[in-house]
């Protein structure tokens, strides 16, 4: 029988931002869990391609395992951000109704917003949404806001929690697929392209193949169906256009095309809701991305003169429910943490909450130290960034202007970029209006032999 | 911290840096000029080949040579290195950063010389995936020449820009022929294609009329598809080179107060080279997008003589008298702005081009009557120039280039 490389009581199988948080959590415990991502780097999957917001859950369904999750996870960001340096920008949100029969619907939306909880949310008239938003097209008819819905750095969170996680003792191995596993009744074995890893308890938070990583403890109750959802990035002075996030008055399927700022400054519009097999790859389509842009200008019709900066396509894990897939099997000491869709950013604190809890209550044995705070490097346009500060003025990306300093560092220290991509998030560079024009040689001159190709 | 200096030029290529040499041959003195990269000499810095100089120095040079004379008959200003701009305050103050922290820099005149840069695959709304080996010239050249690396062995070019030569001898110094040069449009886009294709493309099949509409790989190129106009076919390649589609680089200008012109979407400029706020001039490719070095570095001599103007308060303070209005099908003009005494106290040169291929009559109107025309045929890659002889402005209220399509 061979050695494990690695044996935790819990082992948590995807590196996104779902399992950055329950890795935070379980370590924050006491767990010393094992975090396990198939990539090259942490985030490479759902959740490197979000619409960035920190939700309330005023929409979200009532009495949801959702709605309880957005709402403790909202909470606890606002209460950690500050010692882990992320940025918030307090945007508010506005559901716009653009026609009449949108309009009709805006009093029930308030409604079920309070019934949720949310209680500041009001409607509010055409003439001030005139006022708080005057570069929107005149078409809007009146609107819902929505004050607690803000804009964050949907990369830089998990990357704090990913670092806490380390810093209480948790292990990442990245370029670690699972590939199979068996529970004899006290442990599980997870085979995995690195080698064996035993595990007290498994945590399946493995996004787009959370149901494929169900499968290795049992027919999973649920399918997963990728849903593409493609982004258009506006230049830097688009975001002068815009205030609150803009949200549409929401169908049955999606919540459909938003249009906000970004914590980068930039100004986004997305995402399309588009179902797909394949789990890994996320095109851009022309056409769609025409459809998007006219999308934006209707909204915003001086949107028509803005350059586009970037175009991405994210993948969120749907499945045939609409609620989160969460559950814990005693007996065989498994976790199912799937099917979290474009809520997860904001969710994944209280998904963590959620698991942490029912981890003790189950399996028991937790000891919860006291947080070491791990600061991650501000990236955002609201609080003062490296090039600002009497230190770092050595810029390399000069569109989003990153530092030197910035890109050596995210090359190095206890969870360094696995990848180009991986830099990037962690960074910036070559993500501006000339990806890589100016910069890109001298940053992979930089990351010579640090990443994989 | 706030430095002063008589004149401050923002980027030290071959615009701005020719503006400094002219400024000290002019007998300025007082000038510092902030370049963001780690040496000078802009775009030419890596073009590592030959094509530079015949006309500012009598000499042909290869990019980086060129630059490193442009650099040294500079070496008069105060040249510092590694400062980026950030902030384009009212009246000539930049704020800038660098290695030693935030600086703030207060001229009397501020030449902004951003340049230009290729359009890149995100506004190019290119369909596919985002694997690794897609980039513009710019990005070639800068792992070809400053960092010997080739990043794909078997590429295609996109586009048949003057760039796009450019583009084909730096894969000749890598070592690799592109697999083909794809253009959307019926003829190569450069001057005197034929000469280029035998020199330098000679069995690099150029397919025209076709578009690229996809980019295939996950995690590295793997090929693309294009469409020829019977449908979407496949193309193995591991490389995808976007080039040209130059436009002007306004990260700074367009956050700030200084306007700019939605025809050239660089900084409106009047007969002077002067910016909505005087205080600011403008020269080289960030007025419009792609000329040779030798035109920005001939506009960055014209700056400098009018900086001295300026210095000597030769310059009407007054906004210009008229704006310059288009008819017809051209993309731009520039100067946008005009005054009254032009062009018999200083030479008013009109840069034009056009949104299609056109043959017709330009002319120049001014409160009505023609002043100006000519008959031209034109392409829209190809610069049309005229200078305005001297002339009686009249009271200049109206100024209007007008292109009647024949």
């Amino acid at each position: 029988m061979r050695e494990p490389i690695a044996n935790s009581r819990a082992v948590i199988i995807g590196a996104g931002v779902v399992g950055c948080a329950i890795f935070r959590r379980l370590a924050i415990a006491g767990l010393e869990p094992i975090m396990l991502e198939a990539a090259s780097d942490i985030l490479d999957g759902a959740s490197k391609g979000n619409s960035a917001l920190l939700h309330t859950g005023f929409d979200a369904p009532a009495d949801s395992i959702e709605l309880n999750c957005i709402q403790s996870g909202h909470r606890e960001y606002l209460t950690i951000r500050g010692k882990l340096n992320l940025p918030l920008v307090e945007s508010g949100a506005l559901v716009v109704a653009w026609d009449e029969e949108q309009l009709a619907k805006l009093p029930a939306i308030v409604v079920k917003a309070h019934r949720n909880g949310v209680t500041d949310v009001t409607q509010i008239d055409r003439d001030e949404l005139r006022k708080r938003e005057p570069h929107l097209s005149e078409r809007g008819l009146g609107a819902v806001y929505v004050p607690g819905e803000h804009i964050i750095d949907p990369w830089s969170a998990p990357l704090a929690y990913a670092h806490q996680g380390l810093a209480h003792g948790g292990k990442i191995l990245r370029r670690c697929g699972v590939t199979g596993g068996a529970f004899d009744g006290v442990h599980w074995t997870l085979q995995t392209t690195l080698g064996e890893i035993s595990a007290g308890v498994v945590i399946n938070a493995a996004g787009n193949h959370g149901d494929l990583v169900e499968a290795i403890n049992q027919p999973p109750a649920f399918a997963i169906t990728p849903r593409k959802g493609q982004f258009v990035v506006f230049d830097k002075p688009a975001s002068k256009l815009l205030h609150a996030i803009i949200l549409p008055v929401p169908t049955e399927r999606t919540k459909g095309v938003v249009v906000c700022r970004t914590a980068f400054g930039n100004l986004l519009v997305g995402p399309t809701a588009e179902d797909q097999q394949d789990r890994s790859r996320a095109d851009v389509d022309r056409a769609t991305l025409d459809l998007l842009i006219a999308k934006g200008v209707e909204m915003i019709p001086e949107l028509a003169d803005q350059p586009v900066n970037a175009i991405y396509a994210g993948l969120r894990p749907a499945t045939q429910f609409k609620d989160y897939q969460i559950a814990v099997n005693r007996e065989r000491h498994w976790i199912t943490a799937a099917g979290i869709r474009s809520t997860g950013l904001t969710a994944a604190l209280g998904i963590a909450q959620m698991i942490g809890r029912s981890f003790a209550e189950t399996f028991g044995d937790v000891r919860e130290a006291e947080p070491i705070w791990t600061p991650v490097p501000n990236l955002a346009e609201e609080r003062p960034r490296q090039y600002m500060t009497e230190a770092g003025g050595d810029i390399v990306c000069h569109c989003e202007l990153v530092t030197r300093g910035e890109i050596a560092a995210a090359l190095e220290g206890p969870l360094p970029a696995g990848d180009l991509g991986g830099l990037k998030r962690r960074t910036r560079c070559m993500m501006g209006r000339c990806q890589g024009f100016y910069c890109s040689a001298q940053v992979l001159a930089m990351a010579e032999g640090r990443l994989q190709p | 911290m706030t430095s002063e200096s008589d004149v401050l030029i923002l980027g030290g290529g071959p615009a701005g840096l020719s503006c400094a040499r002219a400024l000290r041959g002019l007998g300025v003195h007082d000038v510092v000029l902030l370049e963001r990269e780690r040496a000078l000499g802009g775009i030419p810095r890596h073009c590592g080949h030959l094509g530079f100089g015949l006309r500012e120095f009598g000499k042909v040079y290869g990019g980086p040579d060129y630059a490193k004379r442009l650099a040294d008959e500079a070496s008069g200003a105060d040249l510092r290195l590694r400062m980026s701009a950030l902030k384009l305050e009212p009246g000539g103050l930049v704020r800038a950063t660098g290695p030693s922290g935030p600086e703030n820099f207060q001229a009397k005149a501020v030449v902004l010389a951003f340049g230009a840069r290729e359009t890149p695959r995100s506004a190019r709304l290119i369909s596919g995936g985002r694997p690794f080996g897609v980039m513009n010239t710019g990005a070639l050249q800068q792992f070809v020449y400053l960092h010997s690396k080739c990043p794909f062995e078997r590429p295609v070019v996109i586009g048949s820009e003057l760039v796009a030569f450019s583009t084909l001898l730096t894969l000749r110094h890598a070592g690799l022929k592109p697999l083909a040069i794809i253009e959307e449009n019926a003829r190569i886009t450069a001057r005197q294609p034929g000469k280029w294709i035998a020199r330098l493309g000679f069995g690099v099949p150029v397919l025209t009329n076709t578009r690229l509409t996809r980019i295939l790989g996950d995690s590295r190129v793997t090929g693309i598809e294009i469409d020829r106009g019977f449908g979407p076919e496949q193309m193995e390649c591991d490389g995808v080179i976007l080039t040209g589609r130059f436009r002007p680089e306004t990260a700074l200008i367009a956050p700030s107060h200084v306007e700019i012109d939605p025809g050239t979407r660089g900084p409106a400029i009047d007969s002077y080279f002067r910016c909505s706020d005087h205080h600011y001039f403008a020269a080289g490719n960030v007025l419009r997008g792609i000329e040779t070095a030798g035109q920005c570095w001939r506009e960055g001599k014209a700056v400098a003589e009018m900086i001295v103007k300026r210095l000597e308060n030769g310059l009407p303070a007054r906004q210009p008298d008229a704006r310059v209005t288009l008819q017809g099908p051209l993309a731009y003009v520039y100067p946008q702005r005009i005054y009254r005494d032009a062009p018999t106290s200083h030479p008013l040169l009109f840069k034009a081009r056009v949104t299609r291929e056109v043959r017709g009559r330009l002319s120049v109107v001014v409160d009505g009557s023609v002043v100006w025309s000519r008959r031209i045929s034109a392409l829209p890659e190809r610069r049309i120039a005229w200078k305005l002889p001297a002339h009686d402005m009249r009271s200049c209220q109206q100024v209007s280039v007008e292109l009647d399509a024949a």
